[in-house]
């Protein structure tokens, strides 16, 4: 997609999420924007690693409650705007990434995606004993008192989590397109032989674990302000680790546009099942949407239409 | 508060209870150690085979253990045909990596969300003579509900190892496992093989999973935290040597015991991460492996 | 051959009449009550069996008339005990749904979620069974419809420390025991204070992880430091297996129980057997004869009957009364005031002592019970394998407070 053209179909998505706060009310559609959107920065956080070089992260959840519980630490101890704890959240989520990258250098495949489970359980079983943060009893949080000019705190969230996450396309786009982007395909499509070619295997997969880990925290930060209540079942929910490796694979994992596909499409029969349906009907259909899908597109949304294209341009 | 009562009763329970994790495990062992499949959802199928004993026990009063015996054909066939979906999709493309491991998260989550709608998410146990009773010697008790599944587990753990060094077939499976290209070139059927080894993986969580409920009531989303320890004893026990994986299942069991008794048991677990974290970075080849 | 025509007469008025009746009800707009409820996921044993209780309600208003002439519909989403899924669903039935009632989902933690909403479109709110949600809040159109008093957290498990320190010689030490989640981990904290303030040595304080399979390292870790009292809050897997690992390794407590939840239960119940005799533990209703309110055997008649082959509790002891009765709240609120505007109901149940099948309710400070009726009951003479004998009186005397107290407190914990 031409540079022109993704900037301004940006400003213009960032327009209309604007334009639609001035005009809807009804808040119920921000908190399933909400999620929706959530999900797609998760999605398109998890390809960093998962789809441009390979690495199948498990424990993106993880991630996740680093960002919502340093929400929750600095809300409590300092009490800062949002802005600043989003910030200081994605630090923390990319130092962790760092450190994850760094532990699991020998570690290929499957053992990788286990290393990123057990990260995950660690810091679960940590926040589980710590007693500042609630433990496992969870913490409550008040909702901001100030939601700038926006009718509510919602609309606030809503916006918030829109710049993040089309931030978070911009930046995977420009990170595929790039030379780095190339040193990730080398890896992702055989690492020896990118090694041998003088690719700086170990530097690039440490980048993609530290923009990872800071974008998944990052997607955490604003979540306790969204619930209120937060404690370690949910935060670090087994869902959200689904969600974030089924929506890029059903949207795509070669393209930085699947994770925003897949997003779309899961993300949005999730939140219509929810309210339609019973709920745990939004389990099945993850599940089942991830296994057809597989099964059939290996290549995801994307690959079908890069099918077609070609198949169009003879 | 340290003493020689309450460890000897720690470790005691930590063995039988890490002999358990064993039949768990074993399945993994073969599909993941050997022919190197990652079947994440295999512990969802042991909740399946927790189910199928609950069934049969609660409406005619099966032993629950009888029950998982009964079972390993029907699971082994399973087995054999969800193998063959995955080598179509995957295997034969090459896929296998990413793609395999997302199938069988999907497969996992399939499995989780029909048991709840089935039977709900209210915990189910099952009833049997043995459980409840307990045999003291000298001041270590030995609670039955925890002694047969060990013995079943143990006796389980021994077969597949006979099956897999004795029988023509197993000793395919194990040909596979180390040098697939050789093996056709001798003019066996490796897919055929790779089938055979995965039923017998998917055979083995139907009797784990009747142990499951013979220890402590079971819900459907009770096979997530096997995932990690299953894993784990693989990956400690030496990637596919059913001895390793016996062993360092009593050794996952007996940590867990300890620490539970003796830093608390929030910290439990963690433990089977601690020990895989601890395993791949002093020998990641494991306690038995090659 | 008269007595025929006047039978189809008679008939054919009832019949009538129940049509015109039914007709008058359609035609009037229906008050929409909107919630959510656990219906799958953790929690969605009692909730499905909450939701049954209140489908008894809202039918039998129905069939006398409805609320101020006009029918109840119900308006609920199941929020898979996710508490992340709670704005949504309750800003969707506000919102979109435009209910006119609100009522809560069961525990605290899907009840927190809806705090902050409920209160910026300012309804009135009444709560099924969260320990202390409204503590932070501070809400004042709350209502909490678990008996457990003005301060939940200590007045839970009061009525075990109370019953302790009444025997004679009285027991010096305890043994605090918790699973890792949010209403244990609360209930723990209640025991410490009422322990503190009882002057007993606390010789041991932990907790496990929810996913614990085994239990018995755990309650002999305990044994070997020799408590007299041995207090647990426990969620139903682990109730179970505490008990079963307490008669495996012989505990030899004078007073075993306090906060397990499960063993209300009829399922487990009747799995864990004899193995329940002499455990005392908290409950808030059982059919003894000191606690038969008015309405409520009815009530629990109708349950039996709906619940039959749903996969949930068979009896509805536990929860389901208070389902009924915290509609009953609104029910009584709503004619008494006539109206459906948020802050009159507010301050008539703020005011108001109500008459429900769970007795006499009246709300205190913040929401919470204005008196804790939290009931300490002690398993007795329960025999093996048997479901039908939790229906009677007899095997779960309630021997704390002192005012439904049934039976005799059997002290020790003897096996």
């Amino acid at each position: 997609m031409k540079s022109a053209a993704f900037w301004g179909s940006l400003l213009a998505v960032l327009a209309a999420g604007l334009l639609v706060t001035w005009t809807v009310e009804n808040e119920y559609y921000y908190n399933a924007l909400y999620l929706i959107l959530q999900g797609m920065l998760m999605a398109v956080a998890w390809n960093i690693l998962g789809g441009f070089t390979g690495y199948v992260n498990f424990g993106s959840a993880g991630f996740f409650a680093i960002g919502a519980y340093t929400t929750v630490v600095l809300n409590k101890a300092f009490g800062l705007p949002l802005p600043l704890m989003i910030l200081v959240a994605g630090l923390l989520g990319g130092l962790v990434g760092l450190g994850l990258g760094y532990l699991t250098l020998r570690l290929k495949g499957v053992f990788f995606a286990i290393a990123t489970l057990a990260m995950a359980i660690v810091i679960e079983t940590l926040v589980n004993n710590w007693s500042y943060v609630g433990g496992a009893k969870g913490s409550y949080l008040l909702t901001p008192e100030s939601h700038l000019w926006f009718d509510s705190y919602i609309q606030m969230l809503f916006v918030v989590m829109l710049l993040l996450t089309l931030a978070a396309v911009a930046v995977s786009r420009a990170l595929s397109t790039s030379r780095l982007g190339r040193g990730l395909a080398a890896i992702r499509d055989d690492e020896v032989a990118a090694e041998c070619s003088g690719v700086p295997t170990l530097r690039l997969k440490l980048v993609s674990t530290t923009i990872m880990g800071a974008m998944m925290s990052i997607a955490g930060a604003p979540f306790p302000f969204f619930v209120t209540f937060v404690d370690p079942t949910s935060a670090f929910s087994l869902f959200i680790a689904v969600n974030a490796i089924a929506m890029p694979m059903i949207g795509g994992t070669s393209h930085w546009s699947g994770p925003v596909i897949g997003a779309l499409l899961v993300g949005a029969t999730q939140e219509i099942v929810k309210v339609t349906v019973s709920s745990e009907l939004n389990v099945l259909i993850v599940g089942v949407m991830l296994v057809t899908f597989i099964s059939l597109a290996p290549q995801g949304i994307v690959g079908l239409a890069r099918k077609y294209l070609r198949r169009g341009a003879r | 508060m340290f003493s020689a009562d309450l460890l000897a009763n720690a470790v005691v329970a930590g063995v039988l209870l890490g002999g358990f994790y064993a039949a768990v495990a074993v399945g993994l062992a073969i599909v993941f150690g050997q022919i190197d499949i990652v079947n994440i959802a295999h512990p969802a199928f042991v909740i399946v085979g927790a189910y199928i004993a609950y069934l049969l026990n609660s409406r005619f009063g099966f032993d629950p253990v009888l029950v998982g015996l009964a079972a390993t054909p029907v699971f082994f066939l399973f087995g054999v045909l969800l193998y063959r979906i995955y080598f179509a999709a995957f295997e034969r493309t090459g896929q296998e990596s990413l793609s395999g491991l997302a199938f069988f998260f999907g497969v996992m989550f399939i499995i989780e969300v029909s048991l709840i709608m089935a039977y709900g998410v209210d915990y189910r146990l099952v009833q049997a003579e043995y459980i409840g009773q307990s045999w003291h010697v000298g001041y270590i008790d030995l609670p039955l509900r925890m002694l047969v599944p060990f013995a079943v587990s143990a006796t389980l753990a021994a077969g597949i190892y006979a099956y897999l060094t004795r029988t023509f077939m197993g000793r395919a499976i194990q040909a596979v496992a180390q040098d697939r290209v050789a093996l056709q070139l001798m003019g066996a059927n490796p897919v055929r093989i790779k089938q055979w080894a995965f039923g017998l993986g998917l055979a083995t969580a139907a009797l784990a999973g009747a142990l499951l409920i013979v220890i402590g009531p079971v819900e459907p989303s009770l096979g997530r935290v096997y995932i990690g320890r299953a894993f784990a004893i693989v990956v400690l026990g030496g990637m596919g040597s059913i001895p390793g994986t016996f062993v360092a299942a009593v050794i996952l069991g007996l940590v867990e015991s300890l620490v539970s008794t003796f830093a608390g048991p929030s910290w439990a677990p963690a433990v089977a991460f601690g020990v895989l974290a601890l395993t791949l970075a002093v020998r990641p080849a494991g306690l038995f492996g090659r | 051959m008269k007595y025929a025509r006047l039978f189809a007469g008679a008939l054919a008025a009832t019949v009538l009449t129940a049509f015109s009746a039914g007709a008058a009800l359609a035609q009037a707009k229906p008050i929409k009550i909107g919630f959510s409820m656990a219906l799958t996921g953790g929690l969605a044993g009692a909730g499905k069996a909450a939701l049954i209780g209140m489908e008894i309600w809202r039918d039998d208003v129905n069939k006398h008339g409805g609320l101020l002439g006009r029918p109840v519909e119900f308006v609920y989403y199941d929020d898979a005990t996710q508490p992340a899924n709670v704005p949504a669903l309750y800003t969707k039935l506000i919102d979109v749904d435009k209910v006119d009632l609100v009522v809560s989902s069961y525990g605290t933690n899907e009840i927190a979620p809806a705090m902050p909403i409920v209160m910026r479109k300012k309804m009135v709110f009444p709560a099924l069974f969260g320990l202390a949600a409204n503590e932070q809040f501070s809400y004042d159109r709350y209502f909490q419809i678990m008996p457990a008093g003005p301060s939940p957290q200590t007045d839970f498990s009061k009525g075990f420390f109370d019953l302790a320190a009444a025997q004679k010689p009285k027991p010096a030490t305890l043994a605090i025991v918790a699973a890792d989640a949010e209403f244990a981990l609360n209930a723990a904290a209640g025991a410490r204070k009422n322990a503190q303030a009882a002057g007993l040595k606390i010789v041991y304080d932990k907790t496990y992880p929810p996913s614990t399979t085994d239990f018995s390292p755990i309650v002999r870790a305990i044994q070997a430091t020799g408590p007299d009292l041995v207090y647990v809050a426990s969620y139903p897997p682990d109730s179970v297996g505490m008990v079963k690992a307490a008669h495996e390794v012989g505990l030899k407590a004078k007073m075993f129980g306090g906060g397990m939840v499960g063993l209300q239960y009829a399922a487990i119940q009747k799995n864990l057997g004899p193995l329940l005799n002499g455990i005392v533990n908290y409950d808030y209703w059982v059919p003894e004869k000191t606690l038969v309110f008015p309405g409520v055997n009815e009530f629990l008649a109708k349950y039996r009957v709906a619940a039959a082959g749903k996969g949930v509790d068979p009896y509805g002891h536990y929860l389901p009364p208070f389902a009924y009765a915290y509609l009953q709240v609104v029910q009584q609120s709503v004619e008494a005031t006539k109206s459906l505007d948020q802050a009159k109901l507010a301050d008539y149940m703020r005011k108001t002592t109500f008459d429900t099948v769970v007795g006499k309710v009246k709300f205190g400070r913040n929401g919470e019970w204005a008196k804790s009726r939290v009931l300490m009951v002690q398993f007795r003479n329960v025999q093996k394998d048997n479901l039908e004998q939790f229906v009677e009186a007899g095997k779960r005397i309630v021997v704390y407070p002192k005012e439904y107290q049934s039976g005799d407190f059997v002290y020790p914990y003897a096996k």
